[in-house]
């Protein structure tokens, strides 16, 4: 078996970002990714960034709040919520004493955290890095933590947050926050952004131009580009003459004679499953000439349910093709 | 009574937004529903979308413009083989330009204006912050339908980490700027004057203690400077955002929510569906896009890839008998006659799970329309028109 270039070295790093177009399955990929490390005796914590509160039903789990919560044999997962990011980082960090005394405190911050970039962003990465370090410096059990990230549109704010920060804050403690987080976040050997893209054309193109902007824009390693739910070629080369040789004409009657009126079902089905693969074929084949980072395939699944199932479906095929 | 035509929606309102999670197919369907109604209805329609796919734009010919309406020419439609009744506009929403022109138009004068353009933090703010897209799309939408130009506008609505926090934009946006919190924030600064920001001691205060430690004094300097500059141009604000939610909650809107049929886009449209009625927004329909077709669920179907899958290896011989051009090979044909039973059956599965979606669908609007999947991504008027006489069609 030929190990694909990410192959092995896949859960070797920490950290990893999922990110990807609204719909192409990201969240599924990231619990997947999930349930094959656990598998492999990673102590995992997934982290759902977007508060869709979808993330756990992936393992048939119900929704999870800020504490990490296991969802599943050696995967923990958590919610992102801003507001107890911060008063966790005010408690653990600059040790304020009783917030309750502040009164309007936490509307306050809430209030500057929509009105000053990046402060929303820095608390989610901020607490996705202390909890890397805490598993670094062994105070907690991680020996993974992935996160289900913002789609393409906002990622970069997201991970680029702590360097924009730096840019306008010029002292204090969270300038001193953010030059660890930036130093976490750049290092290879410990963190990776995977692209989770679908053979189309807008998820495809946003992959390509994510991969640009953040390799302009970011410090943060990119890993892969995961393709999801590639359609299967339905023939070779050499069969499709001989599948359009049945569409018509004698050899249709003959089939309609023998095996019934809904012949004609089979053939449309077959013949919308050639012309969607192909159509598909047309945007991977951008995407390999745009892209030069390792493309992973995931195949479209034809399974009537959903849930833990499927994402035990996806973990096996993403570590068949990682060659894990 | 629900019907599964769009046309009486779109004949009797004057503004259609669609909403919807990412990747089902919002902007095609809102391109589609506005060439519809200039083809089949009549009038001038206006299509405002957000971020469409390039050849989705080039089609549209939006290609390189920025945020002004242009008429796709009639020309570029009958090209398509397309009879426009009425005329199609289309224009694309860009945030920064309609953030500048909001500025420039509620300024009290130009130095504030400019002020507040150069400020740094009102360039992330207004360039990074999905909050301010979601919002600005709605009050380029009030913009273009006081105008009066248009009879229908189709509205994309841009992707939003949180499904509804685009309806509650210009109530948030109203509430940020003119709230008690901004006026305490900014009150070292007004008591000491504009040009005495700098020289204020604000130490005394715990609020400013802890976020001077947090965030460096600076920073809150910069963040009360915007912000007293902004706050001249409050009442506009406010009196602005004020009338962009009302048209929202009036009759002549209508929201549309799109989806597939597919599990995680489907809850996301029941949850958007649930909080259009709560907030008493009018909810006109539900577009259900890319919907595999009913001969794939055909019980003739099943019973003829039945068939054919037991009996492969005899139809190929009969086959390869009939001396047909391409048609020699029988463990060829056996093999394809395999593969196309082995893809009915998947794409069956598939259908199968979206007639079951369908059907425990829980609250629908008055209009619930499908639009059949299509081998390839719409990217022409063809395609567009196609979709469009889907979303008119009767039953």
């Amino acid at each position: 078996m030929n190990p694909s270039p990410v192959g092995a070295g896949f859960l070797d790093r920490r950290l990893l970002f999922f990110t990807g177009k609204g719909g192409v399955g990201k969240s599924t990929v990231t619990a997947a990714t999930a349930l094959m490390a656990s598998e492999r005796g990673k102590r995992v914590l997934l982290v759902e960034v977007d508060a869709k509160g979808n993330l756990t039903s992936l393992f048939e789990h119900p929704p999870v709040g800020f504490e990490p919560v296991e969802v599943y044999p050696g995967v923990s997962a958590m919610q992102m919520r801003t507001e107890a990011a911060l008063s966790e980082y005010l408690r653990m960090t600059l040790r304020v004493p009783v917030l309750a005394r502040l009164g309007p405190l936490a509307n306050v911050l809430d209030f500057v955290a929509t009105a000053a970039p990046g402060v929303r962003e820095i608390l989610t990465v901020g607490k996705v890095c202390s909890e890397v370090r805490e598993s670094i410096e062994g105070r907690a059990d991680w020996d993974l933590v992935l996160v289900d990230a913002a789609a393409t549109g906002h990622v970069i704010a997201q991970l680029d947050s702590p360097r924009a920060i730096q840019g306008m804050v010029q002292v204090g403690p969270v300038r001193q926050q953010t030059e660890w987080m930036v130093e976490l976040l750049s290092d290879p050997a410990t963190t990776a952004l995977h692209v989770v893209t679908a053979p189309e054309e807008m998820p495809v193109n946003e992959t390509i131009g994510l991969v640009d902007r953040a390799r302009a824009e970011l410090h943060v390693p990119l890993g892969s580009v995961i393709v999801n739910r590639v359609l299967p070629e339905p023939f070779t080369r050499g069969d499709e003459p001989v599948f359009e040789a049945l569409l018509d004409g004698a050899p249709r009657d003959r089939l309609e004679a023998e095996a019934g009126t809904g012949v004609g079902a089979v053939l449309e089905a077959t013949r919308l499953a050639v012309s969607m693969r192909r159509s598909r074929a047309v945007h991977l084949t951008q995407l390999r000439a745009a892209v030069d980072l390792p493309l992973v395939y995931l195949p479209y699944l034809f399974v009537r349910d959903h849930g833990l199932r499927v994402t035990h479906m996806v973990a096996e095929h993403l570590a068949e093709e990682l060659g894990l | 009574m629900t019907t599964s035509t769009l046309e009486p929606l779109l004949a009797s309102r004057e503004i259609v937004v669609y909403c919807g999670s990412g990747g089902v197919g919002k902007t095609t369907v809102a391109a589609a529903t506005g060439l519809a109604a200039a083809l089949e209805l009549g009038g001038s329609v206006l299509v405002l979308t957000i971020d469409p796919a390039k050849r989705l734009a080039d089609a549209l010919g939006l290609e390189g413009i920025g945020n002004v309406e242009r008429r796709v020419p009639d020309e570029t439609l009958r090209a398509a083989g397309l009879e426009p009744r009425g005329e199609l506009y289309a224009a694309m929403l860009d945030t920064k330009a309609s953030w500048d022109d909001l500025v420039l138009r509620h300024a009290p004068d130009e130095e504030t204006a400019y002020t507040v353009l150069n400020n740094s933090l009102y360039q992330n703010i207004t360039a990074r912050f999905v909050q301010s897209h979601d919002y600005i799309a709605m009050e380029r939408l009030y913009d273009l339908h006081t105008n009066g130009r248009y009879d229908l506008i189709v509205v994309d609505t841009p992707p939003t980490r949180n499904a509804i926090d685009f309806l509650e934009a210009p109530t948030r946006m109203a509430e940020f700027f003119g709230g008690r919190l901004l006026r305490w924030l900014t009150m070292p600064y007004r008591l000491g004057g504009r040009r005495g920001a700098r020289v204020v001691n604000f130490a005394s205060r715990p609020f400013y203690q802890l976020a001077d430690r947090i965030l460096g004094s600076q920073f809150l300097q910069d963040i009360a400077e915007f912000f007293l500059s902004f706050q001249s141009m409050y009442d506009g604000f406010v009196a602005r955002a004020e009338a962009v939610e009302r048209l929202l909650h009036d009759r002549r809107t209508t929201f549309a929510v799109v989806t597939t049929l597919e599990g995680a886009p489907l809850r996301e449209a029941e949850f958007f569906a649930h909080e259009l009625t709560k907030r008493r927004f009018p909810f006109g329909a539900m577009v259900l896009n890319r919907v595999l077709p009913d001969f794939l669920t055909s019980s003739d179907g099943q019973a003829s890839a039945t068939v054919i899958a037991d009996h492969a290896d005899q139809l190929a011989k009969g086959l390869a008998a009939l001396d047909e051009p391409g048609l020699d090979d029988a463990d060829a044909i056996a093999r394809v006659l395999g593969t196309m039973t082995a893809t009915f059956r998947d794409y069956s599965v598939v259908a199968t799970r979206e007639r079951e979606l369908r059907g425990e669908l829980g609250q629908a609007p008055e209009v619930v329309a499908s639009v059949p999947a299509f081998p390839d991504d719409v990217h022409d008027l063809g395609g567009l028109a196609r979709i469009g006489r889907a979303l008119l069609a009767s039953p």
